[in-house]
């Protein structure tokens, strides 16, 4: 293969995983958008969607199993909330993070019992591991396009959501000004209890797209949460939209890496990223920067 | 009676600011509530629609006892907040931001075609980011969005705060005109006259308690008004 199909190939596949990438850090927009609050238990959505998806795939067709495993996992996220920070919601945003990385550890012990330690995946939806279709002269997996094609679909109608619907635009407008939300007659905490079932939701659709390729495991979802971090500081919070470009960065800037780097340093680049994002442009990409998305309350 | 409040209490922590205060609108009318800075103006309003818990007392709108409801409830009830402040949703659209407003009036889309024929300013910048209007636009998009909800009542809190004189002037008329409309006002302010020329009854609220209260025409010429405001604020919201 000649060098510059071997770049696209990595390439390609820093975007099929910068997807994945992208919906977490979406997901820590949506949550923090909402209430302020930093969601570390972001990646276990998506290895809960796997893990219920496969569960489900041996007694149901893979599109139910993949739809049962996005709707259960967008009620954990909602009864999180309900159980959770709606109880807590007086505590300090800094009490509810460390919050979150408690739950993280918890839904990881859940699911390692629930289950067990062992790797599983869903089948291709199309194809198999061996089928290949070419982009560009890049043979690629047809589940690389799943992933995208499930990726796009589900941030474009986010998009829409968000801007075009009077639900999506209460959701906008709690973020905004919460007291002028409320006195608008915008229940926020129900708006709370949505955010946090919709980044569940995404979670676990990409979750399900994932596993044919990365694999389901009880484990996945602590790196997958520092990596969805990265990105959506380095979009900046509280721009959901930014967050896709972040992802998408972080996931070829790693694929870059597992290129030219020693091994290593694979998982290096996100944080050496954060970091400079931190340093260097700390309201990220596309943030403004003064942070005035969210109030405490 | 429209709006009844009886012996209400509130405050902050374990500091009461609102010792006790008793008031009430009736339909049609605009009453002014006056007060130096720091008298409990904001927290009374605050109490009134639930932003802030109501320790005792009572507030009852059309006779249904609403103490202890959640803030978003209070638009239901037809009674809306227009709070101090720019408290606009600076990151969505003028537009966005009416919408908002009629979050639960079924009959958004009409509301907002009156409401824009009243504010022709605001239709001009239907797209722009309500962050992005002067102050004197956010003020008018804070009134017309409380309208969205064709509330029976809406509170002011000090709508001419940080306004030039001559916008000052535009928001009293504008105030005024609610009349036609039939929306009642509960409006605080601390321009003392302008509030009483446009009003029919006044309170006058000194460090958390209601000392004065009478027909605005009254107040006007009494005296003791100007002390209240001499105390604190000294003579710009009586000669303002
Ligand atoms: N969030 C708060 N926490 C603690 N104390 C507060 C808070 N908000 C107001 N207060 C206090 O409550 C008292 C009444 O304040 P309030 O804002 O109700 O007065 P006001 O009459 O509206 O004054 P102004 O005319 O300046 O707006 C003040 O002493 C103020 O310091
Ligand atoms: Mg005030």
């Amino acid at each position: 293969m000649d060098p510059g199909n071997l770049a696209l190939q990595y390439f390609l596949s820093g975007i099929t995983k910068g997807s994945i990438y992208a919906v977490v850090a979406i997901g820590f927009n949506l949550i923090y958008s909402a209430t302020g609050v930093l969601n570390f238990a972001q990646g276990e959505f998506v290895m809960l969607g796997g893990m219920v998806a496969v569960t489900l795939a041996q007694f149901v067709p893979l599109p139910v199993a993949v739809a049962g495993a996005i709707l259960a996992v967008a009620v954990v996220g909602c009864l999180l909330e309900l159980l959770f920070f709606r109880k807590l919601r007086h505590h300090s945003i800094l009490h509810l993070i460390i919050i979150t990385i408690g739950l993280s550890i918890v839904i990881q012990e859940a699911a390692l019992h629930l289950w067990d330690e062992k790797v599983r995946s869903l089948p291709y939806f199309t194809g198999n591991e061996i089928s290949s279709v070419r982009v560009f002269g890049a043979a690629i997996s047809p589940q690389v396009l799943w992933v995208l094609g499930a990726v796009g679909v589900s941030v474009a109608g986010l998009h829409v959501f968000l801007r075009y619907t009077l639900k999506g635009r209460a959701m906008r407008a709690c973020s905004s000004n919460p007291e002028a939300a409320m006195l608008a007659g915008i229940n926020i905490s129900n708006m709370r209890t949505l955010a946090f079932g919709l980044s569940a939701g995404l979670g676990a659709l990409a979750g399900c797209v994932i596993s044919p390729i990365t694999m389901t495991h009880y484990e996945m979802g602590g790196g997958l949460a520092i990596k969805g971090f990265a990105a959506a500081i380095l979009g900046g919070l509280g721009n959901p939209m930014a967050a896709v470009v972040g992802g998408l960065l972080v996931g070829v800037l790693e694929a870059a890496s597992v290129r030219y780097l020693p091994a290593a340093y694979n998982d290096v680049s996100a944080f050496a990223m954060l970091l400079l994002v931190v340093f260097v442009r700390p309201h990220g990409l596309f943030g403004a920067p003064a942070g005035a998305q969210v109030r405490e309350h | 009676m429209l709006l009844q409040v009886r012996n209400l209490r509130c405050g902050y922590g374990s500091l009461e600011v609102v010792h006790g205060v008793s008031l009430h609108v009736a339909a049609g009318e605009i009453v002014g509530l006056l007060g130096a800075n720091g008298a409990g103006k904001s927290s009374l309003l605050k109490a009134m629609v639930g932003l802030l818990p109501a320790w005792a007392g009572s507030i009852c709108l059309e006779g249904r006892q609403t103490r202890g409801q959640p803030a978003w409830r209070c638009i239901s009830n037809s009674l809306v907040l227009v709070p101090e402040g720019k408290m606009i949703f600076a990151d969505m659209t003028v537009r966005e931001n009416l919408l908002m407003g009629g979050y639960h009036n079924p009959d958004r889309n009409l509301q907002l075609e009156l409401v824009l024929q009243r504010y022709p300013r605001l239709a001009e910048r239907l797209h722009q980011l309500g962050g992005t209007l002067s102050g004197g636009e956010q003020q008018m998009l804070a009134l017309a969005r409380a309208l969205m909800a064709r509330p029976k009542i809406l509170l002011l809190d000090e709508p001419s705060m940080g306004l030039a004189p001559r916008l000052v002037e535009e928001m009293f008329a504008e105030i005024l005109k609610m009349k036609d409309l039939g929306v009642t006002v509960l409006l605080v302010e601390q321009n003392a006259m302008a509030t009483l020329r446009i009003a029919d009854r006044a309170y006058v609220m000194e460090t958390g308690e209601i000392t004065l209260e009478g027909q605005a025409a009254d107040l006007l010429h009494n005296p003791e008004v100007k002390r209240a405001y001499l105390g604190a604020a000294g003579r710009e919201g009586w000669e303002g």
